[in-house]
Order: C-alpha cells, then structure tokens, then sequence
C-alpha cells in the first residue's frame, strides 16, 4: 500500500511541493502565511465539490457543513472549553460527516438545478437558525481561541499552518486512492450514463451518496480549519449562501482535471481577492469575476490545464 | 417450476393511462434457448423486455426467472439475479475508454466492497477485460475514447458489459439497429457464438427478419401488446397473421423474393 502510494506520480509531487511549502513558511511574512494558510484549507472544501462536479453535480449549499465544521469548533470550546486541534478536528469531521449522511438520504435522489437548489435551501436553513438563535451566536457569533497541541500552545501559527498541511497532504492522497479504485471511477460512470451503472448491478443513488458524505465531512474539516486559522464564527461568513458561491467559484476556476487542482485554484483565489482589495475595496468583487470570466474563456478546464500544458510540454506527466 | 425453464411469464399486463401497451403475455423460456422478438413499431417488444428487466413495473402478472419471481423488482437487482440486458441505443460511458468501460463493469459484476475499493486498474481485471475484448473482437479500440468509435462497435461494448457477470438470460433490445448492414452478420455471428459457448439463454428484438431467421430457435410475434405467434422460425414467419401484421405485404413480397433468389443460388 505504502509502495504503491509513492509511486503515484501526483503523490510524490504533492509531497515534495507541500514539503517546500512548509520550509518556505518559516520565512513568509505573516499576511502570505494567512493567506496561504486560508487558500489551503478553503481547498479541502473545494476538492470535496470536485468529487461531485466529477459526479455531474454542482452543491449550491456546501456552506451548511463549512459551516457546521466551524461552529462544531466553537461549540465545543464554548460547553467545553477545549482547543485541542485533534479534538476539534474529530468533532468538525464526525458533526458534517453526519448531517451528510443524513441529508444525503434526500439529495442522492435529485440532479442537475434540483440538487444545487436542493443543496442551496438546506443550507441556509442552518443560516436562519444561527441567526436567529442566541444561543448558537445569533448574526455575532463567536471568537475561537488559539488551537493548541496536546496541551502545548504555539506563540506563533506555523504549528497550524504544519497541520493544515499535513491534513491537505493526507486528503489528496486519500482522495487521489478513491478516485483510482473501482468505486472512484464511478464519479465518471455515474456522471455518463446511470442507466448502464444500474444495469451493472450497482445503485446510482448509493454511489452519489458515498461521494456526497465524503465531500460534506472534507467542507467540515476546511470550516474548522478556517475558523481555527481566522479565530471567528459568525453566520455571513461561514454559512451564508455566498460563502457556497465562492466555493464553487474556485471549484471552477481550479478545474476538475486534478486533486490538487483545488488547493492551487484556492491559494489563487485568496491572494487574488486580497490584492483585488487591495487595490479597489468599494470595487474588488468586478476584478474577482472578471478574473473568473477570463479563466473560464482562456482556460475553460481550469487553472490546472495550464498547469498540465506546462508539464505536458516538459514531457512529463502529473 | 420446470428445471429446464429459466423465465416463466404468466398473464403480464402492462397499460399507460388507459392505453394498453402488454397484455396477457404468457411465456416459457427454456435454458440455453435463443428466442427472436418481432413485431411493428409500438407492438410492445420493448416494453416486454423493459418490464422483464425492471425497467417498468407490470400493471399486473408474473415473472420468474430462474424460479424467483421478479416482477416489479428494480433493475439492479435483477441484474444481480443473473438477467441482463443490452439496449437499442448503447449504453455505455461515452468518456471512458473501451478498457475503463469493461474494468467497471468487471469490478461491479463481483459485487464485493473490498473488490470495489481496490484500484480499477488491477493486472488481474485487465487480464479479464483483454479476454472480454479479444472475444468480442474489441482489443484494436482497447484505449479509445467510446464517443470516438462507430455505433457498431459500441453496441459489442455495450453487449460485452452486459455480460461480463456470465449472466443466465440476457436480453438484447435491438443489436444491430444503427449497424450498417455488411455490419450486421459479423456482430450477430461474434455475440451470438459467445453468447453460446457461454450457455447463455439470450432473447433479442430484432426487425431484420433474415438476422432473426439465421440466429433464432424461436420467435415471438407481438401485435398490439400480444403474442400473437410463438413457434420456430420457418413456422412463425409464414403464418398468416404475423405476415398480415408483422412482416406486412411489402415485407411478405421481400421476405418470400429472398427466399426465391436464394433457392435459385441453391
């Protein structure tokens, strides 16, 4: 298993590549550090929306477990008190990957415009309830103290910024195994041609299912790793429709030709949206979409084709 | 129910909203048998085959295949019992190759978690899928693209998946609608040799008469949701009702013109 897992061409450079991130991010200013560190874990939540788009569908309300996975940390600190990163990661994963199972049970059976919409309102009834509950935060929300490490506390956030790495590294290549097995090429056979997949002996809504849990708990450990790296909750930013908009907008601009293609179209997109702050803050969502415009008719496969141009061109093959 | 039989149909009823698409299909299938389905556009051929694979529930009646009864179950299930089916336009995945198109339909024939979780490309699933296509002559299209290769040969692939579970009964509904006619015989030939070295009991729906009349050892005639005739070939295609609503006038004269130019030859 170990062999065959550092054999894997997009494995091996996933590694080397994260290795260096992970050198690099000793020196990097802390607004790169952030930047990147948000880029990577708003990744996870990207490449779970990658299984479904490879699926053929397209989830307008992945913000219920980006949110879940986020409030799940702030929760838990609030009746616990605890900040322990494995906790809150366990927790975040186990509460998304639930409510997916559940409400999986609904959606597996809807396609096309019925399961974004579907997806859209289930999401922004978690929204309604955070709002209105003041309990859970209501429009505020909550502040979330510093993650710490079996008991140790970091002075600085490159502890967080290893772990994040560490966890993306681990999602690729548990990601990367499920999409070369039997059951991962069911993303392709599912999105071609569900009569033949029935008639093969094996339920369709099943295997939507399966990649529908999978994605929900990868957005619920990228909310908790949002909320732990911003050190805040609160509805608009972690539930509201727009923060499922921005997820499938990276998911388009990154491409469906690769598992890491997420995590590249994320980091893009943060410092995009930082400097196009930067540069116009009353106007920096027309250079985001026109970005995204530009993306879409220069590269229509995604920022990774560009990448995969690069290396076809070298002779290599990722 | 008989050992020999391995479909039992009894008084199967099938109506859309009033209008009758089925209607009292009683039928015995033995094991091993090729059985031939002829009628006009709208006779109930594909609604007979659609109901025996779970594709529509009957109104009422019974199936059983193998001696379970099956009817209303879903199609997956049913493929699961061992009945199969291929279909009129192929059903196959356009974007994957001819190999990747087999490997998934190998790895989900076994049904088994721990086989579905191992990697599609496995030596010992493409070992299986190279059999697969060396028999159905597929091996030259082994890496390409299905949507780049001709109706012809997707309808093997599409005959190929359906079978890689070495099912008891498989159903063709129109295997060589679309293929061109110096096609047709070298595809009927492959299929049906295959189909027969494997002992698979095969029932097909065909409008070519001279493709029926070559591979079947029975036909079944449907007029107006009914089997109106169920005899062997030589029976079936002279009786005069299948020749008055099946095969038609026009037809007659071509059918009984072949058969005069071929005596002449002979």
């Amino acid at each position: 298993m170990m062999r065959s897992i550092l054999l894997d061409n997009t494995v091996r450079c996933v590694i080397v590549a994260f290795m260096a991130l992970a050198c690099i991010g000793l020196v990097l200013p802390n607004w790169i550090l952030n930047n990147t560190m948000f880029g990577l874990a708003r990744g996870l939540a990207v490449l779970g929306l990658l299984l479904l788009w490879r699926t053929g569908l397209i989830s307008l309300g992945h913000s219920l477990y980006f949110g879940l996975g986020a409030y799940a940390v702030a929760l838990l600190e609030k009746h616990t008190g605890s900040t322990d990163i494995i906790l809150r990661l366990v927790i975040a994963l186990t509460v998304a990957g639930v409510i997916g199972f559940f409400l999986g049970f609904v959606l597996r059976h809807y396609r096309g415009i019925f399961f974004a919409m579907l997806s859209l309102a289930f999401s922004m009834v978690l929204y309604g309830v955070l709002v209105k509950t003041e309990a859970l935060g209501s429009t505020d929300g909550f502040s979330v103290s510093q993650t710490t490490f079996l008991g140790w506390q970091p002075a600085s956030k490159y502890p967080l910024f290893l772990s994040i790495i560490a966890i993306c590294i681990v999602a690729i290549i548990g990601v990367q195994f499920y999409l070369r097995s039997a059951i991962g090429y069911l993303t392709t056979s599912v999105r071609d041609n569900e009569i033949r997949v029935e008639y093969l002996g094996y339920s369709v809504a099943r295997a939507v299912h399966i990649k529908y849990i999978i994605s929900a708990a990868l957005a619920g450990v990228s909310g908790a790793l949002i909320a732990m790296s911003l050190g805040q909750v609160d509805p608009d930013s972690m539930v509201n429709w727009t923060v499922s908009g921005e997820l499938v907008f990276i998911t388009i601009m990154s491409g469906p030709g690769s598992v890491v293609a997420p995590f590249i179209g994320s980091i893009t997109f943060e410092f995009l949206r930082t400097f196009a702050f930067e540069w116009a803050p009353h106007a920096w969502q027309l250079i985001v979409g026109g970005t995204l415009l530009g993306i879409i008719f220069a590269l229509p496969e995604g920022l990774w084709s560009l990448i995969q141009r690069l290396w076809t061109k070298k002779g290599k093959v990722l | 129910m008989n050992n020999d039989l391995i479909l039992r149909v009894r008084d199967l009823h099938k109506s859309f909203a009033g209008i009758i698409a089925a209607n009292n299909i009683n039928l015995d299938v033995a094991n091993g048998e090729i059985i031939g389905i002829i009628g006009a556009n709208g006779a109930g051929k594909t609604v007979f085959v659609n109901m025996v694979t779970g594709y529509l529930k009957p109104t009422s009646g019974l199936i059983e295949f193998d001696g379970d009864e099956i009817t209303g179950i879903n199609p997956r299930d049913i493929t699961r019992t061992g009945a199969c089916r291929s279909f009129q336009i192929s059903q196959v995945f356009m974007t994957m190759t001819v190999l990747e198109n087999l490997l998934v339909a190998v790895s989900l024939a076994r049904q088994d978690l721990k086989s579905l979780l191992k990697p599609l490309y496995s030596d010992e699933r493409i070992n299986e899928c190279e059999q697969i296509m060396r028999r159905y002559n597929l091996t030259e299209h082994r890496d390409k693209i299905t949507n780049t290769l001709s109706q012809g040969v997707r309808k093997l692939l599409d005959i190929a998946m359906a079978v890689v579970s070495k099912p008891k009964l498989l159903l063709l509904d129109e295997p060589t609608s679309g293929v061109s006619s110096e096609e047709k015989f070298d595809l009927m030939d492959l299929v049906v040799n295959a189909l027969k070295e494997q002992g698979t009991t095969v029932l097909f729906v065909e409008h070519d008469m001279e493709v029926v009349r070559r591979y079947v050892d029975r036909i079944l005639a449907f007029y107006q949701g009914e089997i109106i005739c169920d005899a062997p070939p030589d029976v079936a295609l002279n009786d005069s009702k299948v020749i008055e609503y099946v095969l038609g006038e026009s037809r007659k004269s071509t059918y009984e013109n072949e058969q005069t130019v071929r005596a002449g030859y002979a």
